[in-house]
């Protein structure tokens, strides 16, 4: 039993520690494909490692109360528990994570909640702008919650469950069998949806530093910070991980290896798709990008359940 | 430093005879042909001004009392380096990773905003900008600084966290340039913030603030950027500076 | 005057029939016409308002381009300059106005009632020179200067160099190059040679 235990533990840990520094280098990687296209040079593909380490070897830090501090603490389990729920290779021990029967709707839960808590944290620092970003970041997640939940809702009608596991053990077999080409409209509806939870440029009213300084993370210094960025890399991993899974067949090979090159191929190429995104359209007002969730992508999401229903 | 007797207090330049203090706020760096070694002249101040009462706590004692609570009421304090390789490490993870406050205190800057464009880009040297000045590390004091932008640098740099780094762009930053015979215009900046480099210039070109950060960042890199250190250990005379010009002090002694 | 100046829809004539009338009216002295479409005029503390009043409601002159003073201290007063516009004549006319420097003389009747926005300016005006204009808005906040305890510093007294030195720490060493003299000798040495 305690071996199980640990070995479980362990397992975590690698997986952890791949995502986390597979998404890390992927962000970097992505600001200088952004550079290249504004035609500059950019900076180092390992930039976000240093800024961790510099935020985290701040000597000194400010703290707003207990909720100050649980703010980033809650961010980060909502990524980690959004990763940890993810089988993030399919059929393989180490990367299955803690997947289970019903793993969907609690990944779905474990999106929300890390912001609920940014939101609390933020509230405890007393800046206006803090409220505002949050404000912000809450109605906009509300509004692209509407097309991503359908598109859910349509793949669980589809195939009939709610674990994910199942959900890619489905799509294995060519890629003709994966849901983006079985049920295109709930892959549409996601992927818009997918847009709105990077918040990439189009949707990145909430944090830019442009608009109302930084938004929810105004306050947050130092190591505050510092959990904030790691916490930055795992969610956005998580995420895409996820993506992969529900649209795309997600990884599946024999060899843990190939897998691992499958996983980053597809991932990098979903993080591309937003980065094309953001750096062709400029950014959306709030409640331009809340017009825009609730319009056409929730139709189509709409449109996506009722194909499955009939 | 608990004296009773505020009335006969001597605030001196911290390296000047009879001070304990080791540390020359000085400016380490002059890049350019401005500047020149300031030799501090001892200054003695109105007694009106207390800083520390007698628990060596802020005396905010031009808050009203009401609000003094809501205030910080420690000052600065002195945080050593770790040892040698860590240090090392660390201070290699500062140099390339600058954060620049978005605060143009003057016309200098104009100067910065270049640097964001695809000409210069200083990305690639890891500078970015920051909105806030919790997250930020470095301070670009953009040219001339009047009193009443003064009271807005003094605040937001104590709201940096440390270790933090000024970079005062422009002459007017070293000798007040050509408001130097102005009646709002600070003619030495090392007098009120520490100051790590001076570019000097009027105005400097985009390529001298990235001349002036490169010096910057191999001055972290030798572990010469203490600013926030030197800050507290000579936090008294700053204070007494900054309150000399600062005359409706309407806002806590020290704004962590 | 130039071409860019050609615009102007006003002939000297015009000018000086509005003066007339001012003249007639109000006692207005002293037209100098500067350019085809500035001109300035002089009058009274006492009439100053009733002027504005009159330029505004029967000339077209509605807008309040700036409010300013000039310090003439040798002469013991202060020149308060309304510059007005009208916009269908593309015109400029200055109203200065003279008032004493010192003691109670020194204020003006406020204008904030005609046009809002000269508020400002009379803040401002309070702030530099010292001149008070009782009822304007807001008069005695603290504008561009804050917390300022000496002489107002754009008065011709107040010696700007002696309160840097004795205020702000001067960094020794500082030398002052005449421009002209140093273009002649670094920049420019084979030109000086022809000026």
């Amino acid at each position: 039993m305690t071996q199980m235990i640990l070995t479980k533990a362990l397992y975590t840990v690698i997986s952890l520690a791949v995502i986390t520094n597979y998404a890390l280098i992927l962000i970097g990687t992505m600001a200088r494909i952004r550079a290249k296209v504004q035609g500059r040079v950019g900076q180092p593909f390992y930039q976000p490692y240093i800024d961790i380490v510099k935020s985290n070897a701040k000597r000194t830090s400010i703290s707003h109360g207990v909720m100050f501090f649980l703010g980033p603490v809650f961010r980060l389990a909502g990524g980690l528990g959004t990763y940890l729920f993810i089988p993030a290779i399919f059929g393989s021990v180490i990367f299955s994570n803690f997947s289970f029967s019903g793993d969907l709707l609690l990944m779905m839960y474990f999106i929300f909640f890390g912001q609920l808590g940014m939101a609390l944290g933020a509230g405890e620092s007393g800046h206006p702008h803090s409220a505002i970003g949050v404000a912000r970041g809450l109605a906009q997640m509300t509004a692209f919650e509407l097309p991503f939940v359908l598109s859910v809702v349509a793949l669980a009608a589809q195939y009939g469950t709610l674990s994910i596991t199942e959900i890619v053990a489905a799509q294995q077999g060519g890629f003709t069998h994966w849901a983006a080409f079985t049920n295109p409209l709930a892959m549409i509806a996601g992927m818009i949806a997918f847009l709105g939870m990077s918040g990439a440029n189009p949707f990145s009213v909430v944090v830019a530093p442009q608009e109302i300084p930084i938004g929810p993370p105004t306050e947050m210094q130092s190591s505050f910070l510092g959990m904030l960025q790691t916490n930055r890399a795992i969610f956005n991993g998580a995420k895409m991980v996820l993506f992969m899974n529900l649209f795309w067949g997600g990884a599946a090979h024999e060899n843990l290896l190939v897998a691992i090159l499958i996983m980053v191929v597809k991932t990098f190429l979903i993080y591309l798709y937003v980065t094309i995104v953001g750096a062709s359209f400029p950014r959306f007002k709030t409640e331009q990008s809340i017009r825009f969730f609730l319009g056409v992508p929730t139709v189509i999401g709409i449109a996506a359940v009722v194909l499955q229903m009939v | 430093m608990a004296t009773a007797d505020t009335q006969t207090r001597r605030y001196q330049e911290p390296g000047a005879p009879g001070n304990a203090a080791v540390v020359n706020p000085d400016p380490r760096t002059v890049t350019g042909p401005a500047g020149g070694t300031g030799q501090g002249d001892v200054q003695t101040v109105d007694g009106q001004l207390r800083i520390l009462t007698e628990e060596l706590k802020l005396a905010n004692a031009d808050l009203r009392s009401e609000d003094r609570g809501n205030f910080c009421d420690h000052p600065p304090e002195v945080i050593k380096p770790f040892r040698a390789f860590w240090e090392n490490f660390l201070n290699w993870a500062r140099s390339e990773s600058l954060w620049i406050l978005g605060f143009g205190t003057g016309c200098g800057a104009i100067e910065l905003r270049p640097l964001m464009t695809s000409r210069f880009d200083m990305y690639q040297y890891g500078i970015q900008g920051r909105p806030t000045p919790r997250q930020s590390s470095v301070f670009v004091i953009g040219g001339y600084a009047s009193v009443k932008t003064m009271k807005r640098i003094v605040r937001s740099y104590e709201q940096m966290q440390g270790p933090k780094f000024v970079l005062g762009l422009g002459s007017c930053t070293i000798n007040g340039g050509m408001y130097w015979d102005s009646y709002n215009t600070v003619n030495r900046l090392d007098h009120y913030i520490p100051v790590d480099v001076y570019i000097a210039g009027c105005m400097p070109r985009p390529e001298a603030l990235l001349a002036g950060f490169v010096k910057l960042k191999e001055m972290i890199k030798r572990g010469e950027c203490e600013g926030a250190n030197r800050y507290a250990e000579n936090f008294e005379w700053y204070k007494a500076n900054q309150k000399r010009i600062i005359k409706n002090w309407d806002m806590p002694d020290y704004n962590w | 005057m130039s071409d860019q100046h050609t615009q102007t829809q006003i002939s000297s004539a015009e000018v000086h029939e509005v003066f007339a009338d001012l003249h007639t009216r109000y006692g207005v002295r002293g037209l100098e016409e500067k350019r085809a479409d500035q001109a300035f005029v002089r009058t009274d503390r006492d009439e100053a308002v009733a002027v504005l009043t009159h330029l505004r409601d029967r000339h077209g002159y509605t807008h309040l381009a700036f409010l300013t003073a000039v310090d003439q201290i040798e002469e013991g007063r202060f020149e308060l300059l309304y510059m007005l516009h009208n916009y269908e004549l593309r015109h400029d006319l200055g109203v200065i106005v003279e008032i004493p420097r010192e003691g109670d003389g020194c204020s003006m009747d406020t204008i904030h009632r005609m046009w809002p926005a000269a508020a400002t300016y009379q803040r401002e005006l309070r702030e530099m020179f010292g001149i008070d204009f009782p009822g304007s808005p807001r008069l005695h906040e603290d504008f561009a200067l804050e917390g300022w305890h000496d002489l107002p510093p754009m008065r011709k007294e107040f010696d700007t160099r002696e309160y840097s030195e004795r205020t702000y720490y001067a960094r020794p060493g500082r030398t002052k190059t005449d421009t002209r003299q140093h273009m002649k000798d670094t920049i420019y040495p084979s030109e000086a040679e022809t000026w």
